[in-house]
């Protein structure tokens, strides 16, 4: 190591890789839903060969001895895989903190006991809207009474209850309806997640940016939700990026605690990077996990900070946001390794502001947006 | 009897969704808890052991002085624990 270089180059070169805190297991890509926000490539009907429970099992402890606590059993649906309450009783034993992320389609009294036998620490069930019929427009499919079902046998069961809530124009006025219905159902912990704009929610996100006078309406009843339910239920909200300055700190910096499994084995520093070009991402088939986190050229090519070019490069919150997302960057400007165009540093800034301008127009009832595009098998086959 | 009392006389133990363990790779105890995780330094860790649903406050502040004689630990669990409530870690009943 050059010891004449700045303190904070230094710094930067001498921080050490860290550790994949955060396992995201997508078990299958196979979903009842058809959220036209996925986060799912829009390619995922393509992509074939699940891996078996043997391999996830062996996953699942490569990574527990690389130092991951958590754990998230996640897809598509992960309840249609039948190995499910298998690898989550691997899991528990192996130490992990382990969290359900399902649709609740399928999350009957019979396989929640199994899962709960099985040691499952957390349950996070998704809504599309607190109303059945925007909720069941929205997820493509009759699913709300089954969620209302499953939270409340969630809760008799007295298991840690997430529900997490993604926020687009289509839903974001019932913002306190949903967060009446959180309380309803004893949430412990809530998600009101902005979309954020890849994959398939880039693809509809002219019909799913909401309006700026639309996000500080939002903002402003979470944060009075936020502060009335203090000590009784946490509200987490994502801001939506879009209508920010500063873009934000995507996956707390890429290979640095986040490692996402998808359904074929596939190892991504983040769940939505499997479309970026020119990067091949390793795969647990052929590769230990120690030797993909630690030496694989994808998840090497944006750690720390020597990838970046300006106006990052010389930017003195560099540290704190690493750059934005990549994903977003390669989206809208067409180079992953340029600024994220959320920032209003970025010279491709511009085009963030058009497409809110779009949105505001919309809101403003003089500009049309087309039908939204559902996720699902047959579209992942035509759109790309 | 006011409130304090009450808060100092009630059971301590974790909290709902909250699990203490000692981790391996990081020579650490942690609070692992939905999507998250606190890692504790040595003191936290000790005084965590004991929120184990069986003592109070006072019951805990016993256990510590046994084991640390020479310690004047009173001022500092108690900022702990408040700390440590406030946050979901620890639940009194």
């Amino acid at each position: 190591m050059d010891e004449a270089g700045s303190p904070g180059a230094d710094a930067v070169y001498a921080r050490p890789v860290g550790r994949p805190f955060w396992l995201l297991a997508e078990l299958t890509y196979r979903c009842p839903l058809q959220c036209p926000y996925c986060s799912n490539p829009l390619s995922f009907a393509r992509h074939h060969q699940e891996l078996t429970s043997s391999e996830w099992m062996r996953v699942i402890s490569e990574s527990r001895a690389l130092g991951t606590t958590q754990l998230g059993f996640s897809g598509g649906e992960p309840l249609i895989r039948n190995d499910l309450e298998h690898l989550v009783a691997h899991a528990r034993g192996l130490g992990f903190y382990t969290n359900l992320i399902t649709s609740a389609i399928g999350l009957d009294e019979r396989r929640l006991a199994a899962i709960a036998e099985a040691g499952i620490d957390s349950v996070q069930i998704s809504f599309q809207a607190s109303s059945r019929e925007l909720n069941d427009a929205i997820a493509g499919c009759t699913s709300f009474e089954r969620k209302l079902q499953a939270a409340r046998l969630v809760k008799a069961r007295k298991l840690p209850l997430t529900l997490c809530i993604v926020i687009h124009r289509g839903n974001i006025d019932q913002i306190e309806s949903i967060l009446e219905l959180c309380i309803a159902l004893g949430a412990d912990y809530v998600e009101l997640a902005s979309t954020q704009f890849y994959g398939w929610a880039k693809l509809n996100r002219d019909q799913l940016l909401p309006s700026r006078e639309q996000v500080q309406r939002a903002e402003a009843t979470a944060h009075r939700y936020q502060e009335r339910l203090a000590g009784s239920m946490r509200i987490f909200y994502v801001v939506p990026d879009y209508h920010e300055e500063r873009p934000k700190a995507c996956m707390s910096g890429w290979g640095a605690v986040f490692l996402a499994i998808a359904p074929d084995g596939t190892a991504l520093p983040c769940h939505a990077a499997r479309e970026l070009p020119g990067l091949a991402f390793p795969n647990v088939r052929a590769l230990s996990l120690d030797a993909i986190w630690h030496d694989s050229p994808a998840f090497n090519r944006f750690r720390g900070e020597s990838w970046m070019k300006e106006p990052c490069a010389s930017c003195p919150e560099r540290a704190k946001d690493f750059g934005g997302c990549r994903c977003q960057a390669w989206l809208l400007s067409g180079d992953a390794a340029n600024a994220d165009p959320v920032c209003s540093k970025s010279p491709h800034h511009q085009r963030v502001l058009e497409a809110v301008e779009r949105a505001q127009q919309q809101a403003a009832g003089t500009g049309g947006a087309a039908p939204w595009t559902y996720r699902n098998p047959a579209n992942s086959r035509t759109v790309i | 009897m006011n409130d304090a009392c009450q808060g100092a006389e009630g059971i301590i133990s974790l909290g709902h969704s909250v699990r203490f363990q000692f981790e391996p790779a990081q020579q650490a105890h942690v609070l692992l808890y939905p999507e998250g995780m606190i890692r504790l330094n040595d003191s936290a860790a000790e005084i965590l052991k004991y929120c184990d649903g069986t003592r109070t406050a006072a019951g805990i502040i016993a256990e510590l002085k046994r084991r640390f004689p020479d310690a004047d630990l009173t001022a500092h669990v108690h900022e702990f624990l408040e700390t440590a409530h406030g946050r979901g870690w620890i639940a009194r009943s």
